[in-house]
């Protein structure tokens, strides 16, 4: 049984309809990436799996459970955490807050220490707002705050983008290492580089259907296929 | 020009003022960061407060006894007022929103006219703040002085409350982005509850700590909430601090100017409110982050 199961769902912006029959599943300790092009529905489909969107059909399941039309908070504690594109970091809130309300209901969440011990840049910015942080500080703090929590499954949505290219390695690094713990993750990323080195399997959307699914290994050996949902950028 | 001890006197007022105008625009304040609600019931619920003052005063005699009465009430009617109603608004227009609130102002306004009439109530000064008091400089009403003191106690409270405790921390994190503290596993639905109910309760109590001081109408709470509105603006808006300190400016304004003219305080403030916006459009401690 795979820990995340979606079926056929559809989802609308009031009268458009943007997710078409999104039908796909991810096994445990799998990193799956969600790749297409602008406004393929990479972060529709997340924001549904979250709850913040609810499918107008369909079913999502995780660990067998039926999470679909769930509040965000209900699946959030089901084990599911979203790290959303707009990182949406508490600007007013120092970083060690920013973690605390993370950690609040979570099971059984990370110390800080362990927290700290991934991301030492975090602790030397422990007292300062989130606001006053950088990009890159900011994407550490909102992957810290999913972490913290010790989710089953993380969403990653667009964890690279806008940050400069040794940030982003440092990233593709801690990604890296939270895969080869055994960490489930779904990631949506631009950046099919670096998506490809540390992804197991890949969906491609376009128009808000999945037109691919394969082994990342495949397309790393042949990238044909991606023209389909990446164009010319593949 | 007035003299010294007329203006320090003044001054003293605009501290009273502004105090009870800080407690009433922080909870308008809180309520619309988090709740996204602009409340225009605030009015009617300061006079409502000012109200249950009045009867539970004469019920129990004692002026202890009816604040905490007094905040019972307000906290039955904040739980209902968002049950009830305003949760339903949430999803919904602002204009909506506006129009529900401003509704339910009308009808609490109204119900007070129709129980009491509309002429005027007077609450005692309670025994214990009966006199004056000598201040070396000046003599001061002791009750003016200890509302100060009362007022300042509980903006004190609410603030230990906002920066000390986890629903505190909940709220803070919610004032900036309500969606984000969902996804985060926390149910935001009774973080509202708790945000409406306690925003209600602080603007009862500034109608009940002023009921002594003034005559108790049904409309007294109305010149409260437009400066109230001023203040949250002038402060920025979601922002307990700026709430605080806005109050605090607003009230010397009004009452530094009534001292030469009272016909201009309020233009003062409109003029104070404009300068700030133009320097400053979110307000003295807004962000785009606020609090
Ligand atoms: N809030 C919204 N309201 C209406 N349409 C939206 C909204 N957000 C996204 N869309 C539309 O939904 C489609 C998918 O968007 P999105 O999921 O953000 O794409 P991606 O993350 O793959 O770039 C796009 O056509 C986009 O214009
Ligand atoms: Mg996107």
């Amino acid at each position: 049984m795979s820990l995340l199961e979606v079926e056929r769902i559809n989802t609308l912006y009031g009268d458009s309809h943007v997710l078409f029959d999104v039908s796909l599943h991810v096994a445990e300790n799998e990193v799956v990436a969600l790749l297409g092009r602008n406004g393929a529905g990479k972060t529709t489909t997340l924001r549904s799996l979250m709850g913040v969107l609810k499918p107008r059909s369909g079913a999502i399941r995780l660990n067998g459970r039926p999470i679909q039309g769930l509040a965000p908070a209900r699946i959030a504690r089901a084990g599911m955490q979203l790290v959303p594109e707009e990182r949406a970091v508490f600007g007013g809130l120092t970083v060690e807050e920013n973690l605390r309300v993370a950690r609040l209901t979570a099971e059984k969440p990370w110390p800080l220490d362990r927290i700290w011990e991934v991301f030492p840049r975090l602790k030397e910015r422990r007292t300062s707002r989130g606001r006053t942080l950088s990009g890159g500080e900011q994407q550490m703090l909102s992957i810290a705050r999913a972490l913290i929590r010790d989710p089953s499954l993380i969403l990653l949505d667009e964890p690279f983008e806008g940050l400069a290219p040794l940030i982003v390695q440092d990233l593709v690094e801690l990604t890296k290492r939270l895969a080869a713990d055994g960490r489930t993750i779904v990631v949506v990323e631009q950046n099919v580089a670096a998506v490809l080195s540390f992804a197991d399997r890949v969906y491609g959307f376009n128009n808000g259907h999945v037109v691919y699914e394969g082994r990342a290994a495949d397309l790393r050996a042949d990238a044909a296929p991606m023209r389909g949902f990446m164009g010319l950028a593949a | 020009m007035p003299s010294t001890a007329a203006l320090v006197s003044q001054a003293f007022n605009g501290l009273a003022l502004g105090s009870l105008l800080a407690l009433v625009a922080s909870g308008l304040t809180i309520i619309l960061g988090t709740l996204g609600v602009l409340n225009f019931a605030h009015g009617a619920l300061f006079a409502v407060g000012a109200y249950t003052a009045f009867v539970m005063m004469q019920a129990t005699h004692s002026f202890v006894l009816a604040l905490l009465g007094g905040c019972a009430i307000m906290l039955i009617i904040g739980f209902a007022m968002e049950r009830l109603v305003i949760r339903h608004f949430y999803a919904r227009p602002d204009e909506d929103q506006i129009l529900v609130t401003y509704g339910i102002g009308i009808v609490l306004v109204e119900a007070l006219r129709a129980y009491f009439g509309g002429n005027s109530q007077r609450v005692p000064v309670p025994s214990w703040g009966i006199g004056a008091t000598k201040l070396g400089f000046m003599v001061y009403p002791t009750y003016r002085l200890q509302l100060i003191g009362i007022v300042a106690a509980l903006l004190a409270g609410l603030y230990l409350v906002l920066y000390r405790t986890s629903v505190g921390l909940v709220v803070r994190a919610g004032i900036e982005n309500a969606g984000m503290v969902g996804i985060l596993g926390i149910d935001v639905r009774r973080t509202f509850l708790f945000v409406f109910a306690v925003g209600i309760v602080a603007v009862g109590l500034a109608g009940m700590l002023y009921a002594p001081v003034v005559a108790v109408t049904p409309d007294m709470g109305a010149s409260f909430m437009v400066q109230s509105f001023v203040v949250i603006v002038l402060g920025g808006l979601g922002s307990f601090p700026g709430a605080v300190i806005g109050g605090l400016i607003a009230g010397e304004i009004i009452s530094l100017t009534s001292a030469f003219d009272s016909a201009y305080s309020e233009v003062m403030l409109y003029g104070l409110m404009a300068l700030v916006l133009v320097a400053r459009p979110q307000g003295l401690f807004g962000t785009e982050g606020r609090v």
